[in-house]
């Protein structure tokens, strides 16, 4: 056993209603530079849909991921060592900027300038990338917000997979979600396993996978092992970039950005402790049905002793033992199994997890479209399509795991609905569901009244591990080149900048004459 | 095209240097100082179509190029004499040669095509992303002329003659410069383009060649990468 620490997220998506605050103040921290205009280290999804990049669920097209060989060994579905050296000179699973959409401003400018014309001026949209007017904006970060499009298009998620091609339309009309998503920071990441130059990373400290842009050639490969597509390729810098799960507010004690500015307050981050010697027999699981369960395993009890001892042993802080037992992400991962990992069949054991939505399935019981068990709740098993649909997301497939937390949170609903309307309160409906009073109450707290410091346990970096940052002073994040000025990279010797400075030349005020 | 004996020296005797000491320290002080402008720069996000094909053609034509022009004429003497005789040797290298070299300067017409021509990849070029696949495209001209000049003498001598003159830069023999004394100009201006290619490249983003070299390291590393802040203790 070799314990390590993670930070995990869990979303809780009952309560997601897709306003897309965590994307936006994301953006504007992280990607709002030349090249990355197209990228959203976080985006919200709205599911059916094919998602952004286009289509990214089909690893037949992408290439994703791992792959389980018949004897059991795990290579990235991409290909091999071999493979990836011999396709560095044009990677053919990597999507064209396209696929995620093609970034634009608009010429505001002509609104101004325009002369007086018989029609009103207009903004034409102006690709970001060759300067051009477009002539049609095709494709856009959220092209599908909220069910937009031709459903014959939105049709093709790939979550559909075993649910009958005709009940689909039916099946839109009662069920739609938000999906947030953002990078997975994985146990067994298949970017960093795809890097030639070895560049991609995991923190052995809290688990954040970053990328060494002073490392990254470039090489494209990581972008299409990734399952998720949550690695960016910056054209302007000719490195990859991704969510860096806002490492410096973390090593702070602070939630990343999205999870603090997220008004629905579905975002959860606590420590997991997980046993590193574990994972790739984990990973390599033989039936997919299995990962989910699987990764479960990989994680380690923080009330017990011999864990406790064992993590001590291997160097994670006693603070971050005692974090791991407040941890949100341990009590509904593993001790409620109400959230569950993204697409476990990848193989990467994902370490965002989503609590499924529920207000689909009431609203569809609402309308009277579902049948009640004997405790007046809806029943659950009667609804095959959510739920594959569900499963097909969060469990490779495996219905129970779902149908369970489902039919949990529902009693636990109707638990405090009695409560609140005073009526009698049967222990009964909490026990066919196998949940105790005092559970359903823990579960109340955290998931209706969410409150800051129940939904954020995060133990703070060591001091005498960090770096030192009397070196960092007066530095910045992303920038192009060594310096911290501008973003023009196509001056200096070296075709980046050298570290030359732009200075506000000093004036006299009174020297303006 | 006849020089004068010291226009000779200096052009075949001492740029070479010039250009290799400015490759070799270029591409370290570049390596030490700027690593976050080393890079291969792909414009593959930026239009996919032909550079599937002219990227691939081009890379994998080049690589057989450059293998063959170091086996060539950095293997001593016995050890080649050993092979081929010196006729079998420069028909290798034609054949060879020849048809990489076509492979590779049809990839890279399709590559300087792709880059002028498509206003995405046009607007995002650097001068010298510009610059450096002319020059390699009229480099490999310049290579590919110089075989059917070669197919009228079949005897390998023209071969051996250049091969003594690489070998006495790179074995710092000294004395190499004389040899070309008098070679057609075609071979000159190859030899001539090829060290100016090497002198310009620490400034280009032909600095990925070395970091392509080192991708072999990729093949006998783990998976998966962790680093740790912790400086004293490890587990």
């Amino acid at each position: 056993m070799k314990v390590r620490a993670q930070i995990a997220m869990v979303l809780n998506l009952d309560k997601c209603i897709g306003c897309h605050t965590c994307s936006v103040t994301c953006k504007n921290v992280w990607t709002s530079r030349k090249g990355m205009e197209y990228a959203w280290f976080n985006n919200v999804e709205t599911k059916p849909g094919i998602g952004y990049p286009k289509d990214w669920e089909n690893q037949e097209r992408w290439r994703g991921g791992w792959v389980r060989k018949p004897g059991g060994k795990l290579v990235p579905k991409q290909g091999g060592r071999f493979a990836v050296l011999a396709k560095l000179f044009a990677n053919p699973a990597m999507p064209e900027i396209d696929d995620y959409y093609e970034p634009f401003t608009f010429d505001y400018e002509n609104l101004q300038t325009a002369p007086e014309l018989p029609t009103a001026p207009v903004a034409r949209p102006i690709s970001l990338i060759s300067g051009r007017t477009m002539d049609k904006v095709e494709w856009g970060p959220n092209w599908e917000e909220i069910l937009g499009g031709e459903f014959s298009k939105r049709s093709a998620d790939y979550n559909f997979e075993a649910v009958q091609k005709d009940i689909y339309g039916q099946f839109e009309n009662t069920f739609m979600m938000y999906l947030p998503r953002l990078c997975e920071h994985c146990l067994n990441p298949t970017c960093v396993a795809s890097c030639p130059s070895g560049s991609i990373y995991k923190r052995e400290e809290d688990g954040i996978v970053l990328i060494d842009q002073d490392k990254c050639r470039g090489w494209r490969m990581c972008v299409s092992g990734c399952p998720y597509k949550k690695i960016y390729y910056n054209w302007t810098s000719g490195k990859a970039e991704k969510c860096t799960f806002c490492y410096p507010r973390i090593e702070a004690g602070l939630p990343t950005v999205c999870s603090e500015t997220c008004v629905g307050r579905i975002r959860y981050l606590g420590v997991l402790l997980y046993d590193a010697d574990r994972i790739s027999e984990a990973a390599a699981t033989e039936n997919p049905h299995d990962l989910y369960q699987a990764q479960l395993d990989v994680f380690l009890d923080p009330y017990d002793k011999e864990v406790q001892r064992q993590a001590l042993a291997d160097g994670v802080p006693a603070e971050w033992i005692q974090s791991a037992k407040h941890s949100p992400a341990y009590k509904m991962a593993v001790e409620w199994k109400i959230a569950f990992p993204l697409h476990p069949e990848y193989r990467t054991l994902p370490m965002v997890w989503y609590v499924p939505p529920l207000s689909p399935i009431q609203a569809h019981a609402n309308a009277g479209a579902i049948d009640s068990t004997d405790h007046g709740l809806p029943d659950v098993d009667s609804l095959r399509i959510p739920v594959r649909y569900l499963a097909n997301l969060l469990t490779a497939g495996n219905e129970a795991p779902v149908t369970g937390a489902l039919k949990r949170m529902l009693a636990m609903r109707a638990w405090f609905r009695a409560q609140q309307l005073g009526e009698p309160q049967d222990p009964a409906m909490l026990d066919a569901v196998g949940l105790d009073q005092a559970t359903a109450e823990a579960m109340h707290r955290y998931l209706a009244i969410a409150n800051y410091e129940d939904r954020f346990v995060i133990p703070t970096a060591h001091r005498e591990e960090a770096e030192n940052a009397y070196q960092l002073r007066g530095g910045c994040g992303f920038t192009f080149g060594n310096g911290c000025d501008g973003i023009d990279a196509k001056a200096g010797l070296f075709g980046g900048k050298m570290g030359r400075r732009k200075v506000i030349p000093i004036r006299m005020v009174d020297d303006d004459t | 095209m006849t020089l004068s004996p010291a226009w000779n020296q200096f052009l075949f005797g001492i740029y070479p240097y010039i250009c290799l000491t400015v490759l070799l320290l270029g591409s370290l002080i570049r390596y030490d100082r700027e690593p976050y402008s080393w890079k291969s720069d792909s414009s593959q996000v930026l239009r996919a179509k032909t550079l599937r094909w002219g990227s691939n053609l081009f890379h994998y034509g080049i690589l057989v190029v450059v293998l063959g022009h170091f086996a060539g004429f950095l293997m001593p003497e016995w050890a080649i004499g050993w092979l081929l005789d010196p006729g079998q040797h420069q028909l290798l290298a034609m054949v060879g040669g020849g048809l990489a070299g076509i492979v590779a300067i049809i990839g890279l017409s399709l590559l300087i095509w792709r880059r002028v021509g498509d206003p995405r990849v046009r607007r995002n070029s650097r001068k010298w992303d510009i610059a450096i696949v002319v020059m390699l495209w009229f480099q490999l001209l310049l290579g590919l002329s110089t075989v059917p000049m070669s197919a009228r003498h079949m005897d390998g001598a023209m071969f051996e003659l250049l091969s003594h003159y690489v070998q006495s830069i790179v074995y710092l023999q000294g004395g190499g410069a004389a040899l070309l004394q008098g070679v057609p100009w075609v071979y000159q201006l190859h030899i001539l383009l090829g060290f100016s290619i090497f002198l310009v490249s620490p400034f280009t983003r032909m600095v990925h060649i070395w970091s392509g070299v080192a991708g072999v390291a990729y093949l006998f590393r783990p998976y998966q990468l962790v680093r740790t802040r912790k400086r004293a203790v490890r587990s």
